[in-house]
């Protein structure tokens, strides 16, 4: 079974339409990468698929949940996170995992062994104590994927994870997502960096709220013609 | 004749290390000088004082020989400076953002708009709505028109193309070239190694000091490893297998390759060395070649040599 199946997928707004009759599978296990240029309905597509905006028309199901009758339990079945908005400063490691998975309604007992859990696999586990905003970029992306992937969701949303980071820390959080993926976990990831579109299994690329090609990195860059995800991009978003 | 003299710069925020120990650099004028490095490094904390928003604990900066410290009114007409967090009017429109701004500096939309233009004319058909409407890249380039409204000497643009996708990126810095044409100097920061190699000069920061300071084509140069590039369909399952194995070299996954970079002297040993390493380890054969590295892997090799002999 796909854990995200869309369909003609379409979103207006006044005459504007975002998203335009989108449609594609992801399934479990696979890192789906989903680019596009600023602008081109990437933010809107995912707003869809998490439950928090109506399409105007198609259809979509998220963790086997449909995205216009049955948003709420999509919210509760997958995890979700952005570069913009991750964790709270003013709240310690532990503080906000804890937060975190109060919300997603995890028992107590069994929320005080997953945070232990996590912390030891991010080897942060003496820093349990330390404010978040006084931790290097670099960890708290690591720790808001950690964070989101709590309450044990089939599928996580990233969306542009990286954005900022330098190129080591880019490179451990992919290898976080690699051991995230090899458990089965959907990865559904949104990225402005190109070496990162290879990594991921398959990918879409949008453009003026359509999606323009998709496939593995290495048969769309056959299809084109081309040697690098870099100059794919160039031409859909140029043309 | 230097546009900008850092000495000895120091600052620290409460009890934590400090932000920034001991920077020092010149920027001639015209230049494009980037600061690239880890976050974390210093960069955001070294722009607001080169800015005069923050003052140092202690050390010096000139900015056309102006003391920012104690001239810093008469540097803030001198200087543009487009911040790291979108810091426009949210509520305001496009067109009064730059009025207001233009209004600031006792300047006007006209005197320099020839400056601005070829970012301007983009702008013009969203020039009725709201600042904080805008999709990320407008945002980007009418943040930077209201930098530049008063024709500053100085433009100082703290990771400026963040978030933004990479054709968007390409044209920003076709903007910063044609910038620097017109003799301004330009201080950039960003996070994207492709980025540094437009710069005429680079600082590698980190830990709030300067690792090195050169040119694109010297930092490449003094790369120090011999790197190979590993063709492979399984990166990360590779990268696995290659972490349990003690071996002298550093790797990393680039784009659609495993990249290798090998301490050893003889370089020409390298590939019979690599194939009885798969063979040993029972990887399965990946072609190994040479290639020179990219700013991205010097960077890496900086950044990683200089965490090992702390």
């Amino acid at each position: 079974m796909y854990r995200i199946e869309v369909e003609n997928l379409t979103k207006k707004f006044g005459t504007f339409t975002a998203v335009d009759h989108i449609s594609f599978q992801v399934g479990e296990g696979e890192i789906f990468g989903f680019l596009g240029a600023n602008g081109a309905g990437k933010t809107t597509a995912i707003k869809m698929l998490c439950g928090l905006l109506t399409p105007t028309s198609g259809r979509a199901t998220v963790a086997g949940f449909d995205v216009k009758t049955q948003a709420k339990f999509i919210k509760r079945n997958i995890g979700y996170m952005s570069q913009r908005f991750s964790l709270y400063n003013d709240l310690s490691i532990y503080e906000n995992m804890q937060l975190y998975g109060t919300i997603y309604r995890i028992p107590n007992k069994l929320l005080k062994n997953k945070i232990i859990e996590s912390l030891e696999t991010l080897g942060m586990a003496t820093h349990a104590q330390k404010l978040v905003g006084d931790l290097p970029l670099g960890w708290k992306q690591k720790l808001a994927f950690a964070t989101a992937l709590l309450h044990q969701p089939k599928l996580v949303f990233l969306d542009e994870p990286t954005s900022g980071v330098d190129p080591i820390v880019r490179r451990e959080f992919w290898r976080q997502i690699y051991a995230t993926a090899s458990t089965g976990v959907t990865i559904f990831v949104t990225t402005h960096y190109m070496d990162e579109a290879e990594y991921c299994g398959r990918l879409s690329i949008m453009a003026q709220g359509q999606i323009k090609v998709m496939g593995t990195p290495e048969d769309i860059k056959k299809q084109m013609g081309v040697s690098s995800i870099e100059e794919v991009f160039g031409h859909l978003v140029r043309s | 004749m230097s546009a900008i003299i850092v000495e000895h710069i120091s600052k620290s925020y409460g009890d934590n290390s400090p932000a920034l120990s001991d920077v020092s650099f010149d920027v001639a004028r015209g230049e494009v000088f980037g600061l690239v490095g880890p976050d974390g490094g210093g960069k955001t904390t070294l722009f607001n004082i080169m800015t005069t928003l923050l003052f140092p604990d202690s050390g010096k900066i000139t900015l056309l020989g102006l003391d920012v410290e104690k001239d810093y009114l008469k540097v803030r007409e001198r200087v543009g400076y487009l911040p790291g967090t979108f810091s426009l009017y949210p509520d305001l429109t496009v067109e009064e953002n730059l009025h207001f701004f233009a209004i600031m500096h006792k300047s006007s939309i006209k005197e320099n708009q020839a400056l601005i233009l070829p970012i301007w004319e983009q702008l013009l058909p969203f020039k009725k709505r709201r600042a904080g409407k805008l999709s990320g890249g407008m945002k980007q380039k009418l943040s930077l028109c209201c930098a530049l409204i008063h024709r500053p000497d100085i433009l100082f643009l703290d990771e400026p193309t963040t978030g933004v996708d990479p054709v968007s990126r390409r044209e920003f810095w076709d903007i910063l070239t044609n910038i620097q044409t017109r003799g301004i100097t330009v201080v950039v920061s960003t996070p994207y190694m492709d980025e540094a190699t437009r710069c005429d000069r680079i600082a590698l920061m980190q830990e709030g000091k300067i690792i090195t300071i050169a040119t694109p084509e010297q930092i490449i140069q003094n790369f120090k490893g011999a790197l190979f590039r590993v063709k492979t369909d399984h990166i990360f399952s590779l990268l696995q297998v290659m972490d349990t194995i003690p071996s002298r070299c550093r790797y990393y996954p680039a784009g659609d390759y495993l990249h290798v970079s090998f301490y050893e002297e003889d370089t020409e040993k390298i590939p019979s060395l690599w194939q009885q390493f798969i063979q040993q380890n029972g990887l399965p054969a990946h072609s190994l070649n040479r290639i020179s590295p990219t700013i991205e892997d010097c960077f890496i090799e900086l950044i990683e040599s200089n965490l090992l002999f702390k």
